[in-house]
C-alpha cells in the first residue's frame, strides 16, 4: 500500500482509542447493499513496474525531442531554460495549498504578485489577475466581466473569425444557459469593416485576436475606438509571447486582454495544463473573476502580500459571485513567472524576434516553391497559412515519414480552407529543420 | 526579512539567457507594430535562482509540514508522478499532433477514464475540466442539456443544502440554472420534509456533497436520491469528499447521476500553491452522450498481440467544449500513475486510513473542544473554536497559534452553520506520531486559550511574517509593482 | 450601538430618514458593525432611476464580507454620496451622518410607515442574535 504509512501496531492503537474493534465498524452509515464494492481492478504495480510501463507508453507518442515540428494553432514548441523546471520542482511552492494563511505562504503570494505585475507590464494594462485555467476559458471570463459591467442588460458579443475555433466554441459552451447572441465569426471573410457594422446598442464585448489565428497581426485602434463609441468592450486575445516584439493591445485601447500563456515556458503536455492570462483596466478590476493578490503590510511591519477582494469570490459571495473559479494555475503561474523573469527584457524580444525572422523566411521559400501559394499578403507573426496543391492530410503523412510534424489542416475546421495549411515556426527551427521542410514540400508535389 | 521585488532586482543590461543569433535572411519589421520598450526586469541566472529559492521558503508546504486542512485533501504528492510527466512522450507531445502519432498518450486517458468509472460506479467521464469548479459548471451544464433534450424547458431549479461550499451555488448561477438552498438538520443531514416540499416539476436536480462538508456522511443519501428522482430530477455529487468512498461505495450505486472528481486531492497530484487542479465529470449511462467534446475511446478494438487504436470522440449530444484541447493531460498521467501504484487493495487502504486518521483525532480533540455533530465521521471532522469561558478567543486565534508548532491551520469558518469552524483531514498519508504531535499542540492551545490567551491572540510569533493587515490591502490595491521607469497611471 | 429614535430601519439593516418629500438611506451601526472594516461602496443605481422597494440599489464589500443594499421603500434617485467610493471607511466611522449613501423622492410615502422604528428594530436585531 503505497504512501500509508501505518503498521499493525499503529492501526491497534488507533482502533483501541476510537473504541471500535475493526476499521470497517467506522463506515455503519453506509448503507449495507452498496457498501465494499468488488472493484475490478488490477493489483499494485512498484515503482519500478509503473516506471518501465509507462516509459513504454511515453515512447509511442512523437515529441518534439525526436521530431521537427512546424505545428502550432494555438500551442507552441518553445525553449524552455533549465531554470524554469528547477524553480517549479521546489517542494515548497509544487506541495503547498492556496495562500490563505499568508503568514506561511509568502513565497506563493510574492510569485502571483511578480506574475500579475509581469503580465500587466508585458500587456501594457493597468491589472492581471492570478490566472485563469487557460486562454480559451479567459476569453469566456472576460465575457462574463463584460455582462457585469452592463448589468446584463446588453446581450451580444462579437467575436472575430480570427479567434482561435477551440475558444469561440468555449465561449459558446460557458454562455449557453444565459440566453445571449453571439455572432461575427459566422463568415471566414468579416473582417475589421464587417464586424464594425455588427456592434450596436446591444453589444456588451468585441473580441478580436492578435496575432490572429492564421497568424495576421492588425492594428486595432480605429476599431477599438467603434467599439468604445457604441459603449461596448474591447478584448483582445493575445499569444504573449508575440508581445515580446509586438505593441501591446494596451495601445489600441483594450479594455481586456485575455491569452494562452503557454508559449511563456510552458511544456506542450498534450494540450495542458497551461496558463489564461487575464488583464484589465483598474475601472473593472472589481468585476474581474480570479484570485488577487494585493500589497500589504504585516503586524511587525514588513511589507507582505495578501489574497484580497475575496468578497468577490463564490465562498462569500455565492450565487452572487463574479464566477465560480476558486483556483488559479498557480504552478504554471510561477512557470511563467520564472521564464518571463529569465528571459527578460533582451530574451524575450529576442526570442519573439527569431520567431519572426524564421517564419518569414519559412514562408517566403514556401511560397516560391511554385505548388504552395501564401494564403494573403497580410503581415504576420510566426504562423502563416499556405494553400496546398494536395490534402493537407496526405502533405503530414509524408513528412512525418521524414521527421516533420507538419502544420495544422484548415480545412478540417473551415470548410472553405479545405487544401490550407498552418504553418508555426519559432526559434527552435533551425534554417536547416526549414529548409529540410521546404525540400520535402517539394518532393511531394512533383513526386 | 521581506524579500526584494524582481523588479528591483533588475539592473539594466543583465540577463539570464542568450539565444543564437538568427540564421536566415533578415525581414523587414511589420509596418507600425513594433514595439518600443519591454518593461520586464533584467537579471542574471543566478540572482534570479537566490530570488525564487528564498521565497519559496517562505512557504508550508506538504513536504515541510502537515496539513490538517479540511475538505482540501492535502496528502503527499509522489515524486514518480513528476519523473513520468516530464517523460518527453508526455511533456513534449503537441494536442494536435494527431491520434495516429499520440496512442500512447491516448491509452492513458482512456485507461484513467476506466479506472474512474469503475471507482465512481459511472458509465462515462470526460477529462476535460481543468478543476472542481470547472467540472461543478461542466456537470451542470450536462445536466440542464438533459432535461431541454428531453423538451424539460421548466427544469430549472438546482437545490443545494446550505452546508455546500460556495462554488456550488456560484456554478449553478453560471449555469443558468436558479438556486435554493436546503436547510440541513440536528444531526447535519439534509432535512428531508423541506425536501419534499420543494420537490416539483420545475426540479433540475440536487447538488450534494458526499460525505458532506461536516465529514459526515450522509444518512439518509438513498432517501434523498430516491425523491429527487420520483420527481424528475437528476443527482449531482460534488467529489471533494471522495477520499474516504474509494472502494467503500461508488457514488453511482447510490444513484448519482453525475460528479466530478478531484484528481489534485483524492489522486495525489499537487496543489502547486493553488492550481492547476483537473475535475474530470463522471455520468450515469442516459448522460453518456452529453459529455464535453472530445472524450477518448476505442475506434478500431485490437486482438491478441495487437493493442487496440484510441481516438478522440465527439458524444452525439455533447455539451460542446469546456477548454482548450483534452483537459489537463499533465495531471491526467500523475493521477494514473498513483492509481496503478495503489492498485485495488491499495485504492480501499487509502480510505480506510483517511477514515482511521480522521476517527482518532476527532477522539483525542473531543475533550478539549466542542464536536457539535459528534458521531463517526469519514475523512474529516469539524469543531468549534471557540470556549464560552474564553470568550476572547475566535478559531482564528487558533488557527494562527498552530503555526507556531510548525502546523498549518485546519480550515476556518467553514462550513458556515458551525459558528467559529475548525475543520481538520488529516489524510492517510500522515503518520501516528504526526498526528500524536498534532493532538499535543491542540490540546495546549485549548489550554493557552483559558490561562494566556494573548498568546493566541497575537500569534503566529515564530513565522517569518506576522498577521498581515487585510483592510489596507483591500483600499489601497496596490496589484502590480511597474519597473521604475515607468510612470504608474 | 446606537439606532437614532428619528430613523426607520428594514430587516436587511438600511436604514431611512425623511426629509420632506426626499428619503435619505444607509446602513445601520449594527450593519457595519457586522460587516467589520468597509473597504469599498458601490452604488449601481444612478441618479434619475426609478426604484421599486427591495430592490439592489448598491453594494458594501468589507474584507471578510459583501452585502447587497436594497430600497427601503419605492423612490426616484436624486443623489448619491461620491465621497464613499474614496472614503469607505465612513461607513464605520459615522454611519447615519457622513455615510449617507442615496437620496430619493418618496414614491409612495406610506411605506414608510411600514418600517421598523428604533425600538422594533431593536427588538428584531435582539431575536436575530439570540
Amino acid at each position: 500500500m503505497a504512501y500509508i504509512p501505518h503498521t499493525e501496531k499503529d492501526r491497534q492503537e488507533m482502533l483501541d482509542v476510537i473504541g471500535v474493534e475493526r476499521i470497517e465498524d467506522l463506515y455503519d452509515a453506509i448503507p449495507e447493499d452498496v457498501r465494499f464494492p468488488d472493484l475490478d481492478l488490477p493489483p499494485a504495480l512498484s515503482e519500478m513496474e509503473i516506471l518501465e510501463e509507462l516509459q513504454r507508453y511515453a515512447e509511442t507518442n512523437v515529441n518534439t525531442k525526436h521530431f521537427h515540428y512546424f505545428l502550432g494553432a494555438g500551442a507552441y514548441n518553445h525553449f524552455i531554460p533549465s531554470v524554469v523546471n528547477h524553480m517549479l520542482l521546489r517542494s515548497e511552492f509544487h506541495t503547498a495549498y492556496t495562500p490563505y494563511q499568508p503568514e506561511i505562504s509568502q513565497g506563493t503570494l510574492q510569485v502571483i504578485f511578480e506574475y500579475q505585475s509581469l503580465i500587466a507590464n508585458l500587456t501594457g494594462m493597468d491589472v492581471s489577475n492570478a490566472s485563469h485555467y487557460d486562454g480559451a476559458t479567459a476569453l469566456a471570463e472576460a465575457v462574463i466581466l463584460a455582462l457585469h459591467e452592463h448589468r446584463f442588460k446588453r446581450k451580444k458579443i462579437i467575436l472575430s473569425p480570427g479567434i482561435n475555433p477551440q475558444f469561440r466554441e468555449v465561449v459558446r459552451t460557458y454562455m449557453q444557459g444565459l440566453d445571449l447572441e453571439i455572432s461575427g465569426d459566422e463568415d471566414l471573410e468579416n473582417g475589421q469593416d464587417n464586424l464594425r457594422s455588427m456592434i450596436d446598442g446591444d453589444t456588451t464585448l468585441v473580441a478580436v485576436q492578435y496575432p490572429d489565428f492564421f497568424g495576421h497581426i492588425y492594428d486595432f485602434s480605429n476599431f477599438a475606438e467603434a467599439v468604445h463609441a457604441a459603449g461596448a468592450l474591447f478584448c483582445v486575445v493575445v499569444n504573449p509571447l508575440a508581445l515580446g516584439y509586438l505593441k501591446p493591445p494596451s495601445e489600441f485601447g483594450a479594455d481586456v486582454v485575455v491569452g494562452e500563456g503557454q508559449p511563456l515556458g510552458i511544456p506542450l503536455s498534450f494540450g495542458g495544463p497551461y496558463l489564461g492570462i487575464f488583464a484589465t483596466l483598474d475601472r473593472y478590476v472589481r468585476k474581474m473573476a480570479g484570485r488577487l493578490v494585493g500589497e500589504t503590510e504585516d503586524s511587525r511591519g514588513q511589507r507582505g502580500y495578501v489574497l484580497t477582494l475575496t468578497p468577490r469570490e463564490q465562498h462569500i459571495r455565492r450565487q452572487r459571485a463574479t464566477s465560480n473559479i476558486c483556483t488559479n494555475q498557480g504552478l504554471i503561474a510561477l512557470a511563467s513567472t520564472v521564464y518571463m523573469s529569465a528571459m527578460g527584457k533582451q530574451g524575450l524580444r529576442q526570442v519573439a524576434e527569431l520567431c519572426y525572422q524564421k517564419a518569414h523566411y519559412a514562408a517566403n521559400e514556401i511560397d516560391s516553391l511554385g505548388g504552395y501559394r501564401l494564403w494573403n499578403n497580410d503581415p504576420f507573426f510566426n504562423e502563416f497559412v499556405i494553400s496546398c496543391p494536395h490534402p493537407v492530410a496526405e502533405i503530414n503523412d509524408f513528412l512525418l515519414d521524414r521527421e516533420i510534424v507538419g502544420g495544422f489542416d484548415l480545412g478540417r475546421t473551415y470548410e472553405k480552407l479545405e487544401h490550407h495549411m498552418l504553418l508555426a515556426v519559432t526559434e527552435l527551427n533551425s534554417k536547416d529543420q526549414i529548409d529540410a521542410l521546404v525540400s520535402a514540400l517539394k518532393e511531394f508535389d512533383h513526386a | 526579512m521581506p524579500e526584494a521585488l524582481i523588479y528591483e532586482l533588475s539592473s539594466p543590461g543583465r540577463y539570464a539567457v542568450a539565444f543564437p543569433e538568427s540564421d536566415v535572411p533578415h525581414a523587414a519589421p511589420p509596418d507600425g507594430l513594433e514595439r518600443d520598450d519591454l518593461p520586464l526586469p533584467e537579471l542574471s541566472e543566478l540572482d534570479l535562482v537566490r530570488h525564487f529559492v528564498r521565497l519559496s521558503q517562505y512557504n508550508h508546504s506538504i513536504d515541510t509540514g502537515f496539513y490538517p486542512l479540511g475538505s482540501c485533501t492535502m496528502k503527499y504528492n509522489p515524486k514518480i508522478n513528476e519523473d513520468i510527466a516530464r517523460m518527453p512522450g508526455f511533456a513534449f507531445a503537441h494536442p494536435l499532433q494527431g491520434e495516429k502519432i499520440s496512442q500512447g498518450i491516448l491509452a492513458i486517458m482512456y485507461e484513467l477514464q476506466e479506472w474512474l468509472k469503475e471507482i465512481g460506479g459511472f458509465a462515462g467521464i470526460s477529462l476535460q475540466p481543468a478543476a472542481g469548479a470547472h467540472g461543478e459548471l461542466t456537470g451542470l451544464l450536462i445536466i440542464r442539456n438533459y432535461h431541454r433534450d428531453r423538451g424539460d424547458h421548466t427544469r430549472t431549479k438546482m437545490l443545494i443544502p446550505d452546508s455546500a461550499h460556495g462554488t456550488n451555488p456560484a456554478s449553478t448561477t453560471m449555469a443558468g440554472l436558479e438556486l435554493i438552498e436546503l436547510p440541513s438538520d440536528a444531526r447535519g443531514n439534509i432535512d428531508l420534509e423541506k425536501l419534499r416540499e420543494v420537490c416539483d416539476d420545475s426540479l433540475a436536480g440536487l447538488m450534494l456533497t458526499n460525505p458532506n462538508t461536516l465529514g459526515l456522511f450522509e444518512e439518509h443519501v438513498q432517501e434523498v436520491v430516491r425523491v429527487v428522482h420520483e420527481c424528475g430530477g437528476l443527482m449531482y455529487g460534488d467529489g471533494a469528499n471522495m477520499n474516504p468512498l474509494l472502494g467503500i461505495v461508488r457514488p453511482g450505486d447510490l444513484g448519482f447521476d453525475v460528479m466530478h472528481f478531484n484528481l489534485h486531492k483524492t489522486f495525489s497530484t499537487p496543489h502547486g500553491g493553488g492550481g492547476p487542479g483537473s475535475g474530470p465529470v463522471g455520468v450515469a449511462q442516459g448522460l453518456v452522450d452529453f459529455l464535453p467534446a472530445p472524450i477518448v475511446d476505442i475506434v478500431e478494438p485490437g486482438d491478441e498481440g495487437t493493442a487496440p487504436t484510441f481516438g478522440l470522440v465527439k458524444p452525439l449530444k455533447s455539451i460542446g467544449r469546456m477548454k482548450s484541447f483534452h483537459g489537463h493531460f499533465g495531471m491526467h498521467v500523475r493521477a494514473y500513475t498513483y492509481m496503478r501504484m495503489q492498485g485495488k487493495a491499495g485504492i480501499r487502504a487509502i480510505a480506510d486510513h483517511a477514515v482511521l486518521n480522521a476517527n482518532y483525532l476527532r477522539v483525542r480533540l473531543r475533550d478539549a473542544y466542542e464536536i457539535p455533530f459528534d458521531r463517526v465521521c469519514m475523512h474529516e471532522f469539524v469543531m468549534e473554536g471557540m470556549w464560552p469561558d474564553a470568550p476572547d478567543i475566535h478559531a482564528l486565534d487558533i488557527s494562527k497559534r498552530i503555526m507556531d508548532f510548525g502546523f498549518h491551520p485546519p480550515t476556518n469558518y467553514f462550513p458556515l452553520i458551525v459558528k467559529e469552524a475548525l475543520m481538520i483531514e488529516p489524510t492517510e498519508t500522515e503518520s501516528k506520531e504526526t498526528l500524536d504531535a498534532f493532538v499535543e499542540a491542540m490540546l495546549k492551545i485549548a489550554d493557552e486559550a483559558h490561562t494566556s490567551p494573548e498568546t493566541l491572540r497575537s500569534a503566529p510569533h515564530s513565522t517569518p511574517f506576522g498577521r498581515m493587515d487585510e483592510v489596507k490591502a483591500a483600499r489601497e490595491l496596490v496589484l502590480c509593482c511597474r519597473p521604475a521607469y515607468i510612470p504608474k497611471a | 450601538m446606537d439606532y437614532p429614535e428619528d430613523l426607520r430601519y428594514t430587516t436587511n439593516d438600511e436604514w431611512l430618514r425623511v426629509e420632506g418629500e426626499i428619503a435619505v438611506t444607509g446602513v445601520s451601526d449594527y450593519a457595519q458593525d457586522q460587516l467589520s472594516d468597509v473597504v469599498y461602496v458601490e452604488i449601481t443605481a444612478e441618479v434619475g432611476d426609478t426604484l421599486s422597494q427591495g430592490d439592489a440599489f448598491g453594494m458594501v464589500e468589507s474584507v471578510k464580507a459583501a452585502a447587497d443594499l436594497y430600497m427601503p421603500v419605492s423612490g426616484t434617485l436624486t443623489e448619491i454620496n461620491e465621497a464613499l467610493s474614496d472614503t469607505p471607511e465612513l461607513v464605520n466611522r459615522e454611519p447615519y451622518t457622513a455615510a449617507w449613501m442615496i437620496k430619493y423622492r418618496l414614491a409612495e410615502p406610506e411605506q414608510v410607515d411600514q418600517l421598523m422604528d428604533s425600538t422594533a428594530y431593536i427588538a428584531h436585531l435582539k431575536g436575530k442574535n439570540s
